[in-house]
């Protein structure tokens, strides 16, 4: 018969030498198995004494008590070897860029329409769009721009022959609303306009925003707010305007407005009391009601705020020059 | 408009310098473009007068000249005009002075002779073109005088950008009226007298269209000196404002022109036959202009004629014929006041834009013709000599424009300004205008001047009152209209929100033009109307766009050009459509994928963008709506027969997509093929509200099949049979696999389904799961011939 002692040694040495979890179970089945070592020592008991026995089955017990405490301390340390080991063979290289497509962006002439239009919404302007194709009546005639008028040769239209024509500033957009809106009225009309000229401060194409509130009691003192407010949260940050006395035909007084810029004043946009003619021609009675209307360059503006030189780079569609747009908050 | 200074000056002086003055104009809405200075920089140039020339010992081309500069001391200059003479006057740049562009003058020996200083041309000291020699001074020109100083070149040249309603503004006198008026001055300028006539000569004048020419004022004068040349004074006003001088009698009705605005002609009498008729042209009538050019007129166009046909194109040009030549010694002027109107666009018809035309059409003063006759006729007599005859005049008064009394409300000015502008200070301005005013019980009646041609509303004379009390004199007011709310419709998927998601999606905007190549747009789109502009800026962007794909496909060819390899863009804007000779104008959003499926990097498998990557975006896009959309395969003229799908919204097309046609790949030389998409906004986008549904909270049943079948058929048909079939219980179905490959018949396909089965009231049983898969299989095998696939 076995010593359990001894059995105890061996047990300890063989756990000690096993490097994983299936030969570490072959031990435990060796010693604490159905046929295991301790088992039949334990099973030799029978053939001792009544006296002998509860002592030599005590050493047995503690023996295999002892045994098991090594197995599971042993496992503990095999699987936490093995975890170690996993995580070592899974080390990544956290400085690779991580994986998949990125983000595009938007358009800077549509990131500034879009900073545009946050600022007046607030202030209750809808946004209103109309056709790009127009007729004479709606932007020029309703506007005050009868044909043989000097403004309309300043126009540079386009035409199609037909009386249609691409419009040549987003304007028209107000007379179809007041037309369906009537009074009061509160709007923005960004979009697309066009001018037959193309050179480095020209584009056939191009954007404006165009805005017109009419209500009861409106002056020229409220569109002066207005924009110089708009123009502040604009370039975010406190801006000295020039209100410059001009002439449109359908506002009256007219004014260009100039932003201090530098050592000098640059041209940012036109404005001014909309004209009774084109309250009329609106369906609003010019007597109950006034209203003032301005229309801005976008491109101008987002030249100035983003510092691009070149007009002409907005519409080149350069992905290298889009992507420097896709940074930043816009809403 | 250029102004020259100094000329203003003689009309009114105010105490302000030049930038005070151009703050001041600027300020009243006659905006400065730019202030140059009259003469270029040079120093020490006087009036020199050549005494001697002798030829140069050593140069055949050189000249020795000795010049008095009136010092005394005569000075040796060795010249190479060939124009230099004894007698002459010319300009010296003596030893120490600069030229214009800096080049100082020293003493210097040209082949052994010494010369101390330099005679000048008028193109050495920028004041002009001529250098075919030495500037040829008058003998008046006082010698040794500074050439600054007798010339007044320390002047500015004043360029106005005029706005198209202040015609009154095109002349020195009519700038001037303003700057007086901002200064609180009264408004100077040259003594006008009547000259009187010293002969009787007259030429018989019949005016057969008095509206069009309601005021015309001619006089005769014979005998003009054959020797007379235009003044250098006169010279130099007319080079400040732009002209050139051309002929005394041509200079002195510009200059009446630019100080007076009242444009004017002279006719060379002896070619004039019988006398003038003032009327329309007959149409098809030609006339060979001033500028060399034949016209052929319309009968709306207004011709100054004499009995053998038209000499002038009223308001706009003289004719060749007529006109003043070395040869002329009696002159006929005419001045007149034709209408606006009768003005208006003829000359941009005949291509012409001339300082008369512009005038003109703005509208001159109709009561100064008189006075600008007089004008001219001292200043071309003072320099000419000459007999004038009686002023000769045909007045229609009806047809000149009334200037009738327009009502000002005190409390419509306050309103409209948000300012009350003292009584005082509105009437002052309103005179100062050289109004008429009245008062009234709320205000005052104005009656405009008849050189203002754009008075005529109340709100006129707003403007007129804000303008001279000047803008930044109003007050900022904030409020107006009170506030109101906005909205937040959710009938619809904002475009804002479309962009946002494609961006999310990697897409980069891209603005292209509206208007296109139709060498592209009709390789892409053969059988699509389109229409055309009249004028466009070039061939290549001279037809509206009928789909946003052509502008996309540009900027592929743009971006390819620059090496770029993974290409995602996107673009939002109207399609022009003509449908039944009907304009539509449809919002429309399109992409476009070529490249690369991933932008480079490590660890993803090199692909290229394919049919399914383009789907998947705009599935991104349509399941922003509730609505139900199908792909069927169609063919598309722009796209891949195999590779192009028509989106369909409850029937309705809601747009395409696939990839380009491997033809158009060819054929605009492209490396990569694109897919392209597009969507209609208006039918795409419309979108209803989300409405509740209870979740069931018994489990469901997950069954998957796999069949086989012939190749060509399409998932969606065998899913919309499995819906079909499923009844209630199958409340979702996905296919999650397809194969066709070695271990199949190659001629078929397998395609496996997930089939989801669930029941909101209780759990379902196998059997009933079972139940439905084999109604799904035994349905698919009779509309399809599919197997299942073990």
């Amino acid at each position: 018969m076995e010593d359990a002692a001894e059995l105890l040694e061996q047990g300890r040495q063989e756990i000690a030498a096993c490097e994983d979890l299936a030969g570490l179970d072959e031990v435990r089945v060796r010693y604490l198995g159905k046929k295991g070592r301790l088992t039949e020592l334990l099973k030799g008991l029978g053939a001792l004494s009544a006296e002998a026995r509860p002592a030599a089955g005590q050493v047995i017990n503690e023996a295999k008590q002892a045994l098991q405490a090594a197995l599971a301390a042993r496992k503990e340390y095999l699987e936490g070897e093995g975890e170690r080991r996993a995580i070592e063979g899974e080390r990544l290289d956290v400085t690779l860029p991580g994986r998949g497509e990125g983000m595009g962006g938007l358009h800077p002439v549509t990131r500034t329409m879009r900073r545009m239009e946050t600022i007046f919404r607030q202030a209750g302007f809808e946004v209103h769009t109309g056709p790009e194709v127009e007729d004479e009546f709606h932007n020029f005639e309703a506007l005050n721009i009868p044909e043989h008028h000097p403004a309309r040769a300043m126009h540079d239209t386009f035409y199609f022959g037909d009386g249609r024509l691409l419009r040549t500033h987003t304007s028209p957009v107000q007379i179809r609303s007041m037309r369906t809106q009537g009074a009061p009225i509160r709007l923005i009309a960004p979009g697309r306009v066009y001018r037959c000229d193309s050179d480095q401060t020209h584009s056939p194409m191009f954007h404006q925003v165009e805005g017109l509130l009419v209500d009861r009691g409106v002056s020229f003192a409220h569109l002066k707010a207005v924009l110089h407010d708009f123009l502040e949260r604009f370039f975010e940050r406190k801006v000295r305007l020039r209100f410059r006395p001009s002439y449109f035909p359908f506002t009256e007084p007219s004014a260009e407005v100039d932003v201090e810029w530098g050592d000098g004043w640059l041209e940012v946009l036109g404005c001014g009391m909309v004209h009774p003619r084109v309250l009329e021609f609106g369906g609003i009675d010019p007597e109950e009601f006034t209203g003032y209307a301005f229309g801005m360059g976008v491109e101008r503006l987002a030249m100035l705020r983003y510092g691009v030189r070149d007009l002409r780079l907005f519409f080149d569609n350069d992905l290298r020059f889009l992507r420097q747009f896709n940074q930043g908050a816009v809403r | 408009m250029k102004i020259s200074e100094r000329w203003l000056r003689e009309w009114v002086d105010p105490p302000a310098d030049t930038a005070g003055i151009v703050s001041q104009l600027t300020m009243a809405g006659l905006e400065v473009d730019t202030v140059t200075p009259a003469a270029p920089a040079f120093s020490s140039v006087v009036v020199g007068l050549v005494e001697t020339v002798d030829p140069h010992p050593d140069a055949d081309k050189l000249s020795v000249c000795r010049v008095d500069v009136g010092t005394g001391e005569k000075l040796g200059i060795v010249c190479g005009a060939p124009n230099v003479r004894p007698g002459m006057k010319a300009p010296v740049a003596l030893v120490g002075g600069m030229l214009p562009g800096g080049m100082k003058i020293k003493r210097a020996k040209l082949r052994g002779v010494e010369s101390v200083g330099m005679l000048c041309s008028e193109r050495e000291l920028g004041l002009g073109e001529s250098h075919e020699g030495l500037w040829d001074l008058p003998g008046d020109a006082p010698v040794g005088a500074d050439l600054r100083d007798w010339l007044s070149l320390d002047d500015s040249v004043i360029d106005i950008d005029l706005t198209p309603n202040r015609g009154d503004c095109f002349s020195v006198l009519g700038i001037a009226r303003e700057v007086a008026l901002l200064n609180v001055l009264p408004l100077g300028g040259p003594a006008i007298q009547p000259v009187a006539a010293a002969s009787g000569d007259e030429f018989p004048i019949e005016v057969r269209a008095p509206e069009a020419c309601p005021r015309f004022v001619g006089r005769v004068i014979r005998g003009l000196k054959p020797d007379a040349r235009t003044p250098l004074w006169m010279r130099e006003k007319l080079r400040r404002a732009g002209l050139r001088p051309i002929h005394p009698v041509v200079d002195v009705t510009n200059i009446v022109m630019l100080e007076l605005g009242q444009p004017m002609h002279g006719f060379d009498l002896g070619t004039l036959r019988d006398g003038i008729i003032v009327r329309m042209a007959d149409p098809g009538e030609r006339i060979t202009l001033l500028d060399g050019k034949e016209a052929e007129l319309e009968a709306d166009t207004l011709v100054i004629a004499d009995h053998g046909g038209p000499r002038a194109v009223a308001g706009i040009m003289g004719g060749e014929d007529s006109g003043v030549t070395e040869q002329t010694r009696d002159i006929f002027f005419e001045v007149a006041f034709f209408a606006p109107l009768a003005i208006a666009g003829r000359a941009r018809r005949l291509g012409l834009h001339t300082d008369a035309s512009l005038r003109f059409e703005r509208g001159v003063d109709p009561m100064q013709q008189r006075r600008a006759i007089e004008h001219a006729t001292a200043l071309l007599t003072e320099i000419a000599g000459g007999v004038p005859g009686p002023v000769m005049e045909r007045v229609a008064g009806e047809h000149l424009p009334a200037r009738t009394p327009v009502k000002l409300r005190r409390e419509r000015l306050s309103l409209l300004l948000g300012h009350a502008v003292p009584d005082a200070e509105i009437e002052r301005i309103l005179r100062g205008l050289g109004m008429d005013i009245e008062p009234t019980a709320d205000g005052w009646t104005a009656t405009p001047p008849s050189h203002r041609f754009d008075i005529a509303l109340e709100v006129d004379l707003i403007e007129e009152v804000a303008r001279i009390h000047g803008y930044e004199h109003l007050p900022e007011a904030r409020g107006a209209g009170g506030s109101v709310l906005g909205d937040a419709s959710e009938s619809r998927v904002p475009a804002s929100r479309l962009a946002d998601v494609l961006v999310s999606r990697g897409y980069q905007e891209v603005i292209t033009y509206s208007f296109v190549d139709p060498a592209v747009q009709s390789a892409l789109f053969p059988d699509e109307p389109s229409l055309p502009l009249s004028n466009p800026i070039s061939s290549e962007l001279s037809q509206m766009r009928v789909s946003l794909w052509p502008g996309l496909v540009h900027a592929l060819k743009r971006n390819l050009s620059r090496r770029q390899g993974h290409i995602r863009i996107f673009e939002y804007g109207l399609k022009f459509i003509l449908e039944d000779n009907e304009l539509k104008q449809l919002n429309t959003i399109s992409g476009l994928l070529a490249g690369a499926r991933w932008p480079e990097q490590w660890g993803t498998p090199s692909a290229r963008f394919d049919f399914h990557d383009a789907k998947a975006d705009v599935e991104a896009l349509l399941g922003l709506t509730t609505g139900e959309f199908e792909f069927k395969a169609a063919v598309h003229s722009a796209l891949h027969p195999g590779q192009s799908a028509r989106i369909l919204r409850n029937g309705r097309c809601a747009g395409w997509i696939g990839a380009l046609h491997p033809r158009l790949v060819r054929a605009l030389d492209l490396e990569l093929v694109p897919l392209l998409w597009e969507l209609d906004e208006d039918v795409s986008f419309a979108t209803e509200l989300p409405v509740f549904e209870a979740i069931s909270r018994f489990p469901a049943i997950r069954r998957d099949i796999a069949v086989l079948v012939e190749k060509h058929i399409q998932a969606q048909d065998l899913l919309d049979c499995i819906r079909a079939t499923g009844g209630l219980h199958l409340t979702e179905s996905m296919v999650f696999d397809v194969y066709s490959g070695d271990r199949i018949d190659s001629s078929l396909k397998s395609v496996a389904f997930g089939l989801i089965l669930q029941d909101s009231s209780r759990t379902l049983t196998d059997d009933e799961a079972d139940r439905v898969v084999g109604d799904v299989v035994t349905r698919l095998e009779s509309e399809f011939g599919a197997r299942i696939r073990d």
